[in-house]
């Protein structure tokens, strides 16, 4: 079983500070940790316990700068055998469709049974990238997936639905399947494997050599054009406490009683 | 006269709530644009569904076929592109769920319409397309442009709009299905009901719930503690269930449970819309987060900036002083 996981190298933001930049239409990035995006993180570990099981190879691929390398290594630590950037100047200011456009050029002739993606990237949620991607690979895809069995050709899937509910779907192979978290526990991955991983090669490949021209990545072949970033508008917002946590502990306590609570 | 298509979304016999938040979206761009808002309505033996819908809009347009009998993102496209293809709406809207997520990004695909997902507003500027939707877990608004088009697609967020009411008399329209065969690469099989048992959440008065704040497993018995204190339970953020420290009935939000207890204590949640749907109702909401700008503030009736294992001990002998006081 050959796996590709398409995995993206973002800001780690759940609990960061996030400010817009000069430009209105990004984040500072200065100050932020980057890694790989949760959602991919699970990708990448269910591609590797399938080819623990059933051999194989699994292929990390990411369209980024060279800073994405360290997203890569994690993944060649966890067991991924080869990596793959997909990096030009030119690829600024893609969108999700974008995005799977460069992937598909760089996909099409590589051999493979399955292609994973995260359900969806962490930094700016599209969940477009994997099901794009299948179409303009001509293969089925089922997304948010969060179990997998592998028979006779075919992936019988547990897709997450609304409210507890779950779905099975059968897909024939080749497909790409967006995983969803939870589907599995990432091992952990150790600074000696890290270490390891940074002797292996990442191949680069540009917009040339992936055959693609100007109009079809960047804000030109994009769908979506971003226009202006800013901060939500609060339309309830909390009354806040403050206070030692003691006073804060009373405070909250007195609310409670008041209400009845306590 | 253009229309504006609006994906209605059944399952297990019931039309999906995110069909009639679209209907307001749609009904309101329709009257505004000075087209016609038709109902895209999918399905086998879904001539009720249709009756209802036909009180929402000017249209359904009806395609009953027994091999659209459940959900299935191959049918479905082969379906939508035919209609899209014949009928050129301006806009087709998709409810950004299980259902939508699987369907819309293929079919723009197919079809090389743009697509935004996940969009929490929209307009139409004369017959260009500019989308409002969220970034890096809801602390940021995007106001994006879709790329000039025929035909644009845009996925919706749930309980972003309120329902529409019933108010209208439409026509329902058959159409004959262009379907001649079974999906060839994709197949439903079957539900998969999640396991009775366990602790019910939605019944209890009082939830504490816990979020990615909460750091380690080990610190699961402090809150634990402070739960019990209270006399309510454990909930939680999707995170937590992922790592495996709670089951997946304590989950609160779209994937997981909606909950309306008296009290919900948010420890350490940043609150992503996916969680705050499911809690957004609770009588009284207090929130407890290192990060003044997360947007669980927004929705919480008193916030504390603060981090959540200073005041959780605290808070915890402060409820067993008041209640040896009753006492």
């Amino acid at each position: 079983m050959d796996i590709l996981v398409c995995v993206k190298h973002v800001p780690e933001t759940a609990e960061a500070d996030i400010k817009i930049d000069s430009t209105g239409k990004t984040i500072e990035k200065a100050g932020l940790v980057f890694d790989i995006n949760e959602w991919d993180d699970y990708a990448v570990e269910e591609a590797v316990r399938i080819k623990e099981k059933l051999g194989g190879t699994v292929t990390v691929i990411t369209v980024g700068s060279e800073d994405a390398n360290s997203t890569l290594r994690k993944c060649l630590a966890r067991g991924a055998d080869k990596a793959i950037r997909l990096s030009d100047p030119k690829f600024e200011g893609s969108d999700s469709y974008a995005i799977a456009k460069i992937l598909h050029k760089a996909i099409k002739d590589l051999p493979f049974d399955l292609i994973f993606t995260g359900a969806q990237a962490g930094d700016d949620g599209y969940a477009m990238v994997g099901p794009i991607l299948a179409q303009l690979l001509g293969i089925p895809h089922a997304t948010m997936v969060k179990k997998i069995e592998l028979k006779n050709g075919v992936a019988r899937v547990n897709r997450e639905l609304e409210g507890g509910l779950e779905e099975i779907v059968e897909v024939k192979l080749p497909a790409v399947l967006t995983i969803q978290t939870g589907i599995n526990e990432p091992r952990y991955v150790s600074i000696m494997g890290i270490r390891k991983a940074m002797k292996k090669e990442i191949k680069v490949l540009g917009m040339t050599e992936l055959g693609l021209s100007e109009n079809e990545v960047g804000e030109a072949g994009s769908w979506i054009k971003i226009e202006k970033l800013y901060v939500p508008p609060v339309e309830k917002q909390a009354e806040f406490l403050d206070g030692t946590p003691e006073e804060i502990a009373a405070k909250i306590a007195e609310i409670l009683k008041a209400r009845g609570l306590v | 006269m253009k229309e504006i298509f609006i994906l209605a979304e059944h399952r297990r016999g019931e039309i999906r709530d995110i069909t009639f938040e679209m209907l307001t979206k749609g009904k309101e761009l329709a009257e505004k644009t000075n087209m016609e808002l038709a109902v895209v309505l999918l399905g086998k033996d879904v001539k009720e569904h249709a009756k209802t819908l036909s009180q929402h809009a000017k249209k359904v347009l009806l395609i009953e076929d027994e091999k659209l009998e459940n959900f299935n993102s191959e049918s479905y496209q082969k379906v939508l592109s035919h209609l899209i293809k014949e009928r050129k709406p301006l806009l087709t809207l998709i409810g950004h769920t299980s259902f939508g997520m699987d369907l819309a990004p293929s079919l723009a695909a197919s079809l090389n319409i743009p697509l935004a997902t996940d969009c929490i507003d929209l307009e139409i500027e004369d017959s260009a397309l500019m989308v409002t939707r969220q970034m890096y877990g809801g602390k940021v608004n995007v106001k994006a442009r879709l790329r000039q088009a025929e035909s644009y697609l845009v996925t919706v967020r749930q309980a972003t709009f309120p329902a529409e009411k019933a108010s209208m008399n439409g026509e329902i329209i058959e159409i004959p299905s262009p379907l001649s065969e079974e999906a060839a690469n994709k197949r439903f099989i079957e539900y998969v009901l999640p396991p009775p048992g366990g602790v019910d959440i939605t019944a209890a008065e009082v939830l504490v719930g816990i979020g990615r704040g909460i750091k380690d497993e080990s610190n699961l018995p402090l809150v634990e503690d402070l739960a019990k204190a209270l006399g309510g339970v454990l909930a939680c953020s999707r995170p937590i269930v992922d790592k495996g420290w709670l089951p997946n009935d304590r989950q609160v939000g779209t994937s997981g449970k909606t909950v309306k207890p008296k009290l919900y204590i948010a420890l350490g949640i940043s609150g992503a819309f996916q969680h705050v749907l499911g809690m957004k109702n609770s009588d009284l909401i207090i929130a407890v987060n290192k990060d003044p700008n997360a947007p669980i503030f927004s929705v919480a009736d008193y916030g504390i900036v603060e981090d959540l294992f200073k005041i959780v001990p605290s808070l915890k002998d402060k409820i067993y002083e008041l209640k040896a006081g009753k006492a």
